[in-house]
């Protein structure tokens, strides 16, 4: 890897680049009130004065094109697609593309110019594909026009190939990095029109990541690896019973242990050990007597969760997602209603890298340095906790070891800064234990089913009745999100018309309800979020339907379907592939589920064998249209990673709770999928065009369906409570 | 004061003899490569090689390293250019958010020197390590072509 690959990678870069071409070389870095780090500051200083031409694009003189990118990558790929999607529009060499991470700070200081920030809900790409896109066409049209004016010729004539801008009537030609100086001062043209998807050479394309090389030597910084000269180590506990409280701690009890400088309370309910290093911290968190007030929750239990979610199965008050026809009468009474509960456990999203911020705080300014998923929210969280204008506070965003929604809350900013905040002018870095990440994290939400269904006498489902009880993520996270309609989101995937999931099947009386009951584990949004528990309520429920109507569970489905033809098309596509209609091979069984959600349809066909009880899984087929496949190579790998995620939770997760708090404290007891457990996985790739999905989460709703449907092939054994592993699968 | 050969290099370490060595490679010597995911030995991305074999670095104490033995961590590891398990994986755009890779790569380079042609079953029994992403395809593919390589290179 060059040098040059390591510089640009680096967030401080675009501090360096936009305003050394604002106020001329090196003292706009520093303007900022702070001194970076050693190896941004060398860069900073040898930093020429690359032009910006327009708010998404610096073209250097030796050609190098730097793409900005506003949203967060914590391994999705988000990044190296919003590159494309610039790059595209640009018409520059991708080989001499680079990428710079934006700043919430500036961005504001900016009039948002970068626009929202935030990653999450599959949204990175497909809410801003339109504006990154028309940023890297004005900038095109700025370096066409620059090359234009300088030959004294119509910009119109001029016509580019990968950066280099050709005017064929006189057969001159110019590079961006020779014109760009020139672009960089014209203003930004109005009226863009964007190329027709059909003709992109560069999206859609499945080009390499951009984020690759410092990843495999060691060299990337992860939030966790983040230094400063004179830096402590900061490690929080929080009272393990979500919503107790910190009495007291016995400081004295540690003061004297190697290197520990503080004992602090940072609120609350935390109490945060502060040292020279993580292993004299985390000894002497060990060692520290704490006294907690666990609360009104310090008894609950998963038993207790369990009985009131279990209420809220059969109870009167409820909200209503999807309504056709009255299934409630026609499911009243009598031996043909047939009924099956489900339930689905807590889940942590034990992404690898473990929660951290580094603060340096003085009364004037405060700067953070964290992964994010909500750059902003995490900038006004930091600026109030710290007391200080948001003009003077930044949060220095960096790319993510893995996050699947945990880091949209910003509760983890909150604590280290209020750390800081007690030892003004040194730098704090804080991390989380892998213990601590699994205590406090912010779960997948607990729910329950009851559903009720009847078939009519030509076999097919004449009413059904689907009550989800349990959690509300945004009672919590929300807030403002709940109406007098309750929870929008916990109906993902199952309402009738929305660009962001519908429900596929057409029955006559359909009635899809939720009972709220939120017990004191906090929730949050975890890869998937509501389409997990939906999916594997309704598309298991409708395999046992199937089985009850003696019907292929593939046709069953079919034949509800006329009226979602682009759900149909995806589950077409895997039953083809896979040959469903032909036997699988010996002892190999199959199941099959269809879903949509973030926008985007999916399906998956899993087959997997059984024997003594031990089930293997095979290969997974799956399907998905995400409307524009922008990196089809990067969609493949997004989709096998959404089923390892989706089949960890499905075989082996579960987060437990006893006397108030969760149980699992880290993979020993939160077992997690290994490499020994991964079916092969096949993608296909099926973009209709005309919309804009997600791709990092909708196919991880197919992925346990599937498979237990398959299981169910196997064994005649529903599973209707997960994880698997609670489940003995040998066939009595 | 405990004396380590990291990199080909010997340094003086000043810290408890408790001290796992993922945190005196971390704290004390200043490499990051080497991750921190769990601290119990389950999740892999603290993999160094210790005389050549791979070792989880969170749950081994430092005194229980001794001054001849060979430490090597990732930034060791592609020191004299990108070793071809490296190589492959940016062949194959493996890493997502890459956190667990270096581990991985330590692991895989182990397993190889080891058994330079690990059938399917042996990379799954040899490589436990923990990806949350879901890499785990692409890994089994870029073992198999690091060793491709590695045996046309051995000739
Ligand atoms: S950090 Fe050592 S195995 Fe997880
Ligand atoms: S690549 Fe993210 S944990 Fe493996």
């Amino acid at each position: 890897m060059s040098t040059m690959d390591r510089r640009i990678g680096n967030s401080a870069r675009i501090e360096a680049s936009r305003r050394a071409f604002v106020v001329g070389g090196l003292a706009g870095a520093f303007s900022l009130g702070f001194s970076l780090p050693a190896p941004e500051a060398a860069l900073a200083q040898t930093a020429s004065a690359p032009p910006e031409i327009g708010a998404w694009v610096v073209v250097q003189p030796d050609e190098t094109v730097i793409i900005r990118v506003a949203r967060a990558e914590m391994g999705q790929g988000t990044l190296t697609g919003l590159a494309q999607l610039v790059a595209e529009e640009l018409e520059c060499d991708w080989g001499n593309v680079r990428y710079e991470m934006v700043k919430p700070a500036e961005n504001r200081a900016r009039g948002r110019i970068w626009r929202d920030m935030s990653t999450g809900g599959s949204f990175g790409i497909r809410s801003s594909h339109a504006y990154v896109r028309a940023g890297g066409a004005a900038a095109r049209l700025m370096l066409i026009q620059a090359a234009a004016e300088s030959w004294k010729v119509n910009a119109g004539e001029c016509r580019v190939e990968r950066g280099v801008i050709h005017h064929p009537p006189t057969g001159r030609k110019a590079t961006y990095g020779s014109v760009a100086a020139a672009a960089a001062k014209l203003s930004p043209p109005q009226n863009i029109a964007l190329k027709d998807p059909n003709r992109w050479t560069i999206a859609g394309q499945p080009v390499k990541r951009l984020d690759t090389a410092d990843k495999l030597d060691g060299s990337l910084v992860y939030g966790v690896d983040f230094k400063l000269p004179g830096m402590l180590i900061a490690l929080p506990r929080a009272c393990p019973v979500h919503g107790g409280k910190l009495v007291s701690f016995d400081a004295a009890a540690i003061s004297g242990m190697r290197g520990v400088k503080h004992v602090l309370r940072v609120d609350d309910e935390t109490v945060v050990v502060v040292a020279d290093t993580f292993w004299r911290a985390k000894t002497a968190l060990d060692a520290l007597p704490i006294v907690w007030d666990e609360g009104p929750n310090a008894n609950a239990s998963s038993e207790t969760i369990a009985t009131t979610l279990r209420e809220g199965l059969s109870a009167e008050t409820r909200f209503i997602g999807n309504k056709v026809g009255d299934a409630q009468p026609a499911l009243a009474s009598g031996s043909d209603v047939y009924e099956a509960d489900y339930s689905y456990p807590y889940q942590n999203h034990a992404q690898m890298e473990v929660l951290s911020a580094t603060v340096r705080w003085s009364p004037e300014r405060c700067d953070v340095w964290a992964p994010t998923q909500v750059a902003e929210a995490a900038h006004d969280t930091a600026a109030s906790a710290a007391g200080v204008p948001t003009a003077n506070c930044e949060i220095h965003t960096m790319r993510i070891g893995g996050s699947f929604g945990r880091r949209l809350s910003t509760d983890y900013i909150r604590m280290a800064v209020l750390i800081a905040r007690q030892i003004p002018g040194v730098p704090v870095k804080m991390i989380w234990t892998r213990e601590e990440d699994m205590a406090q994290g912010r779960f997948h939400p607990v729910t329950r089913a009851r559903m009720r269904a009847k078939l009519g006498t030509d076999g097919t489902v004449e009413a059904l009745h689907m009550r989800i009880s349990g959690q509300s993520i945004a009672a919590y996270a929300r807030p403002s999100a709940i109406t007098e309609n309750g929870d929008p989101f916990v109906f993902q995937g199952l309402t009738p018309v929305a660009p962001e999931g519908s429900f596929a099947y057409a029955i006559p009386n359909l009635l899809i309800d939720h009972a709220m009951r939120n017990p004191h584990i906090r929730p949050g949004f975890w890869r998937g979020v509501n389409t997990n528990h939906n999916a594997f309520y309704s598309e298991c429920f409708i395999d046992e339907l199937a089985h009850r109507a003696k019907q292929d569970p593939l046709d069953f489905r079919r034949r509800m379907m006329g009226g979602s033809p682009k759900h149909l098309a995806v589950l077409d596509a895997v039953a083809d592939r896979v040959g469903w209609g032909n036997p699988a091979p010996d002892g190999i069984f199959r199941g099959i589920a269809q879903y949509m959600g973030f926008g985007s349809y999916t399906a998956a066909v899993a087959e997997v064998s059984v024997a003594d009880g031990r089930l293997k899984m095979h290969r997974i087929v799956a399907a998905t249209d995400p409307g524009h496949a922008l990196n089809p190579q990067q969609i493949e790998a997004q989709v096998a990673g959404s089923f390892v995620y989706g089949l960890s939770a499905m075989l082996h997760g579960e987060c437990t709770v006893k006397d108030g708090r969760i149980e699992q404290q880290n993979f020993d007891t939160y077992n997690v999928l290994r490499m020994d457990e991964m079916p092969a996985v096949e993608v296909i790739v099926m973009p209709s065009g005309g919309f804009w999905g997600g791709v990092g989460e909708p196919t991880i709703a197919v992925a346990a369906p599937a498979v237990l449907n398959a299981i169910f092939a196997a064994t005649g054994k529903r599973i209707r409570d997960l994880p698997l592993k609670n489940t003995d699968l040998r066939v009595s | 004061m405990p004396k380590l050969n990291i990199n080909g290099g010997m340094i003086d370490v000043e810290v408890e003899d408790d001290t796992p060595l993922l945190w005196v490679i971390r704290d004390h010597v200043g490499l990051t490569g080497t991750k921190y995911g769990c601290g119990v030995a389950q999740c892999g991305a603290c993999t160094v090689h210790i005389d050549g074999v791979a070792t989880r670095s969170c749950a081994l104490p430092v005194n229980a390293v001794g001054e001849d033995q060979k430490i090597v961590t990732i930034e060791g590891l592609g020191a004299k250019g990108l070793h071809p398990v490296q190589q492959a994986w940016a062949e194959l755009d493996v890493a997502q958010c890459g956190y667990c890779q270096v581990g991985m790569i330590m692991a895989v380079s182990s397993l190889l020197a080891q058994n330079p042609r690990p059938t399917d079953d042996e990379i799954k029994a040899e490589i436990t390590n923990i990806c949350r992403c879901g890499t785990y395809t692409r890994v089994l593919a870029g073992v198999k072509l690091a060793a491709e390589r590695m045996g046309a290179s051995r000739g």
